[in-house]
């Protein structure tokens, strides 16, 4: 029997290259997410030397590739002689957490409302969609640093204010996406036979509306750690000892005149792992949404 | 269409009766004004003389109303730290907000506008590439550090424009466009998107079909079409310059709304942030309200619902 040259299993470099070419986006995103994780997880080890060790003798020293710069300091140095590159990868722990964590409490709230508005319509979809657009119209990052600096800041208090921010963007595509599958017959026949509600909810409903959930989330993400960013920078962020990318913009501010690289790396690192999260999100969206599918 | 119009009206309304609510109870939950106001030795009758004299003792229900009804009448209460009406403070400073946010919004157009529809008949070419890939990085990249690296750049090394502060047309200049980058970065892509599929459409195939010149089908027919989600999104991006310039502000000594925003934040001057957020609200949901009348006029579908 013939094979027709079409339907042969493509050659292996070829089939290398076409993975390669086709998932090209969101291959750099998981690339660089991979090593904002690892830096986080990893980073007593990988860090060369201690966050918070202080060296007077070599403050404000320039990353390795300026003049005056050394390979002791690759980064440089801030106005106590920490070692920036420690900083920058310990800071990842603090954006990537609260990033975790307000996407899974953004999903949570935002999922919920999205599912009972698209779900039962009527006044509960008008009361959730009027909640959506208060807070689609409120100044947010004001809203958020006056929250932070009444109630104080800390880890939970910057989450729970970030998830406010992001749980909107759940709610409207959860909502749009449950309206369409509630009309589906297979929803109105487990409905004729009495499965109760939330069986229905949790079982026909919610695995179709998994994947949009998903893509939301990677954006998301990308969204609340520029958020910690810019709330760091404002002195209401996560706070403490522990060094995270927003403080160390803050501390920099100060020293642009004479030590640019204070402010260039965490601002690169928070750059980076952004666009990782939008990569992530643009690759997911093309991948799960058919109607964008090439 | 009047119907349309009155509906997305009404909406708008509640909407800012909602956000007047929640700001009210927010301010009220975060701590007593008096505590922060009254002297150190200041006695429990000095204080309850104080509630009383600023209506704090009243109920909840009764302080929202008359707040609701004097914002009404332009009077957003009295700045207690700064010794002033919160009407008169917003209104020295929104000048420079106002004179920022335009001057940011028309840069975020004159680069997104152009560059986008470059970038999507080019589809595909370098051009395109390079050009997506930096908006991707604008996109992700924060835009306050993106004010700071500017600096360092133009006002430190080059020293062609002054670091921060407000003065002379040159102090505009670094402020509007750290504002501009990010609004920029965010429309030329939709921009790029929505022209591709417009050009894809069927009545652009028509005008090709009838034999139109190619100037023609793309700056008269594409064009419009194209700009219809361009029109929200820049209306939105308008709302969020006039609204979310807090940062901006902030680092370069900005004289506007935003900075009084802050710091009245960090001095717990609670009737000056009800009164800011009120206020960015109601430009929020007003520039809203405006888009969805352009809407009508640029899309003739939208008279038909």
């Amino acid at each position: 029997m013939t094979v027709p040259v079409a339907d042969r299993p493509a050659s292996r470099p070829f089939a290398v290259r076409r993975f390669f070419a086709r998932h090209t986006i969101g291959l750099i995103g998981l690339t660089i997410l991979l090593c904002a994780v690892s830096a986080a997880l990893f980073a007593p080890w990988i860090a060369p030397h201690p966050p918070s060790a202080v060296n007077l003798m070599a403050r404000l020293a320039p990353p390795a590739w300026v003049e005056g710069g050394s390979m002791t300091h690759l980064l440089g140095t801030d106005n106590l002689g920490r070692d920036i590159l420690s900083r920058v990868i310990y800071g990842a722990q603090v954006s990537l957490s609260v990033g975790a964590g307000a996407v899974v409490l953004g999903a949570i709230i935002g999922s919920s409302v999205g599912l009972l508005a698209g779900y039962f319509g009527g006044w509960v979809d008008a009361v959730l969609s009027f909640l959506i657009n208060v807070q689609l119209s409120f100044p947010f990052t004001l809203l958020a640093i006056f929250l932070l600096a009444s109630f104080g800041g800390g880890f939970v208090s910057v989450v729970v204010v970030v998830a406010l921010a992001t749980w909107v963007n759940y709610a409207r595509v959860v909502r749009g996406q449950v309206m369409s599958v509630t009309n589906q017959d297979y929803v109105e026949a487990a409905r004729t036979v009495g499965v109760p509600t939330l069986r229905i909810l949790r079982h026909y409903i919610l695995p179709n509306i998994l994947s949009p959930i998903i893509v939301v989330a990677s954006f998301s993400m990308a969204q609340a750690i520029l958020t910690e960013a810019a709330l760091s920078f404002l002195g209401v962020g996560v706070g403490g000892t522990q060094p995270s990318w927003g403080m160390m913009l803050n501390d920099g501010r100060n020293y642009l005149q004479n030590a640019w690289w204070m402010t260039a790396m965490p601002g690169i690192a928070t750059a980076l792992t952004v666009l990782a999260g939008n990569l992530c999100g643009d690759w997911l969206q093309d991948r799960t949404d058919p109607r964008l599918r090439k | 269409m009047p119907l349309f119009l009155f509906k997305r009206f009404l909406q708008a309304l509640l909407v800012l009766i909602g956000v007047s609510f929640s700001t009210f109870i927010v301010a009220h939950m975060t701590g007593d004004p008096v505590e922060l106001m009254a002297r150190e030795n200041a006695t429990l009758e000095d204080k309850q003389a104080l509630r009383e004299f600023l209506g704090l003792d009243r109920p909840l229900a009764e302080q929202y109303l008359s707040f609701v009804g004097k914002a009404l009448q332009g009077d957003l209460g009295y700045s207690f730290v700064q010794q002033a009406p919160v009407t008169q403070l917003i209104a020295e400073r929104l000048p420079a907000t106002l004179l920022l946010a335009a001057a940011g919004f028309v840069l975020a157009l004159l680069i997104s506008v152009p560059l986008g529809i470059i970038i999507a008949l080019k589809r595909n070419t370098v051009w395109d590439v390079v050009v997506t890939a930096l908006a991707m990085i604008g996109q992700a990249a924060p835009g306050f550090w993106i004010g700071l690296m500017l600096v360092v750049l133009f006002a430190v090394e080059l020293k062609l424009l002054p670091v921060s502060g407000y003065g002379g047309p040159l102090y505009l200049v670094l402020p509007a466009i750290t504002l501009a980058l990010q609004s920029a970065a965010r429309l030329t892509r939709l921009v790029r998107a929505s022209m591709l599929e417009v050009l894809n459409a069927d009545y652009i195939r028509t005008a090709r079909s009838k034999g139109l010149r190619e100037r023609t089908i793309l700056f008269i027919h594409a064009f419009r079409g194209a700009m219809i989600p361009v029109v929200t999104m820049a209306g939105l991006e308008l709302a969020e310059l006039v609204s979310g310039a807090f940062i901006t502000e902030t680092i370069f000594a900005w004289p506007g709304v935003g900075r009084l925003a802050v710091n009245a934040v960090y001095q717990r001057d609670f009737p000056l942030i009800q009164g800011v957020v009120l206020m960015a609200a109601a430009f929020f949901v007003i520039i809203n309200f405006l888009v969805d009348v352009l809407y009508v006029v640029i899309d003739p579908r939208v008279k038909l619902k």
